[in-house]
């Protein structure tokens, strides 16, 4: 694992250490108990905890990655698929969606079988899981049944396991430090995520979908998004791109990562839910923190495999 | 219990709580460690796993689940959890000779241990629960100390409908409401129709009937 990887974790965690002593000086302030400082400091507490188990599994090498991102696809569809309204007959589709769909597209992943792992999700498994679907005999809103678990298979196996699969990527002059691309990806979608809350909690006024999300504004948008697409563009020297180029990719990256999480937000009023599940206590359920990786990484991977392999 | 028995266990508790979740919602402040008779609706086979996994760690010793015992006799595994793992109570469904079925959870809470009942001493298909059997009322009258302690599960018929051979993961809820008792007006009806009352009002307002 190169050096420079740890130097980054480390800046990450003196980063965190700095939110984390805000938040105590704020907690302790006579206005320290108001809701949002009581969900910010929950919410620093759990990046400690994500930011642990992503630096570690990267550090320990590929397998280990490709294990926490089985987990993370796994623990994502189980929060989706609890929300989603099931009938006793799915439960054949739904075991072939948690124990074959999952380990097997990262074994493919693992195996680096790029012409199978791109298909997978949306073509053999699109007619494998229809067709058993189809031989229950339910016809009972068979397509909107069907559609709701291939939804589910495509945010969460589908577009999780391509963040993993930067790993795979076999870049002139970048090898064995595909980690690092992979932790540069992690954290322009993460931090574009936080600097629109921050921005938008500051300046926020006009609510970009208020039906959907009450927290997406103009102004947050705009603004954090523009920051962090600077920060991935001043962070080019750990990727395979120049300045400009790593401004692009970060700006698509931000982008994508924005329609991730609008789009999500809709699935989950449809499902009547405010939040995904609780195991990240401030941020909701896994997939309330992972919706914008899920749509932004197969954008980003297609994007540096086409430029730069 | 042996410490490789309780490691076994909640090694098994912890696999339950990777594929069910089984989170513990507290409607009331927990009642500490005295001892209950926990009793629930019952929609699957890891209802028991569940409410074990959803209890704190310190009390897994104490808390006994009453199961049937030509389930849990069925093969070696089934036999290893019930007997070496989880202390089951083993109860015969259908009565056989002169002995009452509920003489062994007697015993159980003779000896100061909590159990964990189904009153309705089958599994159901529904989210609610169906009309409960009479075992609950003779124990809360011949043991008028121990709190009744309903459990609602939420989600778990999903998880495992009938005739399902494996189960799915989804995110099941263990819901404790506050302690429960048998009142000097109640009769054997109204006292199992008020259980299951008490079971019902645990559970979230959507599938409420």
């Amino acid at each position: 694992m190169p050096e420079l990887f740890w130097k980054l974790i480390a800046g990450v965690a003196g980063f965190l250490a700095v939110a984390t002593v805000t938040g105590a000086i704020l907690a302790a302030r006579p206005n320290g108990k108001s809701a949002t400082i009581v969900n910010l400091n929950e919410r620093i507490r759990a990046w400690w905890g994500m930011v642990a188990v992503m630096a570690i599994a990267i550090g320990l090498g590929e397998t280990a990655t490709y294990v926490v991102f089985a987990l993370l696809s796994f623990l994502t569809l189980r929060e989706f698929i609890t929300l989603t309204p099931t009938t006793p007959s799915d439960h054949s589709t739904l075991f072939l969606a948690f124990f074959v769909a999952v380990p097997v597209q990262y074994i493919l992943l693992g195996i680096n079988w790029y012409g199978m792992y791109s298909i997978f999700v949306p073509v053999h498994l699109f007619f494998a899981m229809s067709l058993v679907s189809a031989l229950t005999q339910d016809t009972r809103d068979f397509l909107s049944r069907n559609a709701r678990i291939n939804w589910a298979l495509m945010v969460c196996v589908y577009g999780l396991s391509h963040a993993a699969a930067l790993l795979t990527l076999d870049i002139p002059g970048y090898r064995g430090q595909n980690a690092l691309l992979l932790f540069y990806f992690l954290l322009v979608v993460q931090i574009s995520d936080v600097l629109q809350y921050v921005v938008g909690k500051l300046f926020g006024k006009r609510k970009i979908a208020p039906v959907l999300s009450p927290s997406k504004t103009v102004e947050g948008f705009v603004g954090g998004g523009a920051l962090a697409t600077l920060c991935g563009a001043a962070l080019c020297r750990i990727t395979p791109f120049g300045f400009g180029a790593a401004l692009g990719m970060s700006f698509a990256i931000v982008l994508a990562g924005f329609i991730g999480g609008l789009v999500l937000s809709a699935v989950k009023r449809s499902l009547g839910a405010k939040d995904w599940g609780s195991m990240l206590a401030g941020h909701g359920g896994m997939l309330d923190r992972v919706d914008s990786i899920c749509f932004a990484a197969p954008v980003f991977f297609h994007l540096v495999r086409f430029i730069y392999v | 219990m042996k410490r490789i028995y309780a490691w076994q266990r909640d090694l098994l508790l912890s696999l339950v709580r990777l594929v069910a979740g089984a989170y513990p919602v507290c409607h009331v402040p927990r009642a500490g460690e005295t001892q209950q008779i926990y009793f629930s609706n019952h929609t699957s086979h890891i209802d028991t796993l569940a409410i074990l996994a959803a209890l704190p760690r310190s009390l897994r010793d104490s808390v006994r689940p009453v199961a049937a015992r030509d389930y849990w006799n069925a093969n070696a595994l089934k036999r290893h959890i019930a007997q070496k793992l989880l202390n089951v109570v083993l109860i015969d469904r259908r009565r056989e000779g002169d002995g009452d079925p509920l003489d062994p959870v007697r015993d159980a809470l003779t000896k100061g241990h909590s159990v964990i009942i189904f009153p309705e001493g089958t599994r159901g298909t529904d989210a609610l629960p169906q009309g409960f059997k009479s075992g609950l009322f003779h124990l809360a009258s011949e043991f008028p100390g121990i709190a009744l302690t309903p459990v609602y599960l939420e989600n778990l018929q999903r998880i495992m409908p009938k005739g399902a051979i494996w189960p799915i993961p989804l995110i099941c809820k263990v819901h404790f409401g506050a302690g429960e008792a048998l009142r000097a007006t109640d009769d054997k009806s109204a006292f199992l129709t008020r259980m299951r009352d008490a079971i019902v009002a645990l559970a979230p307002s959507a599938c409420s009937d």
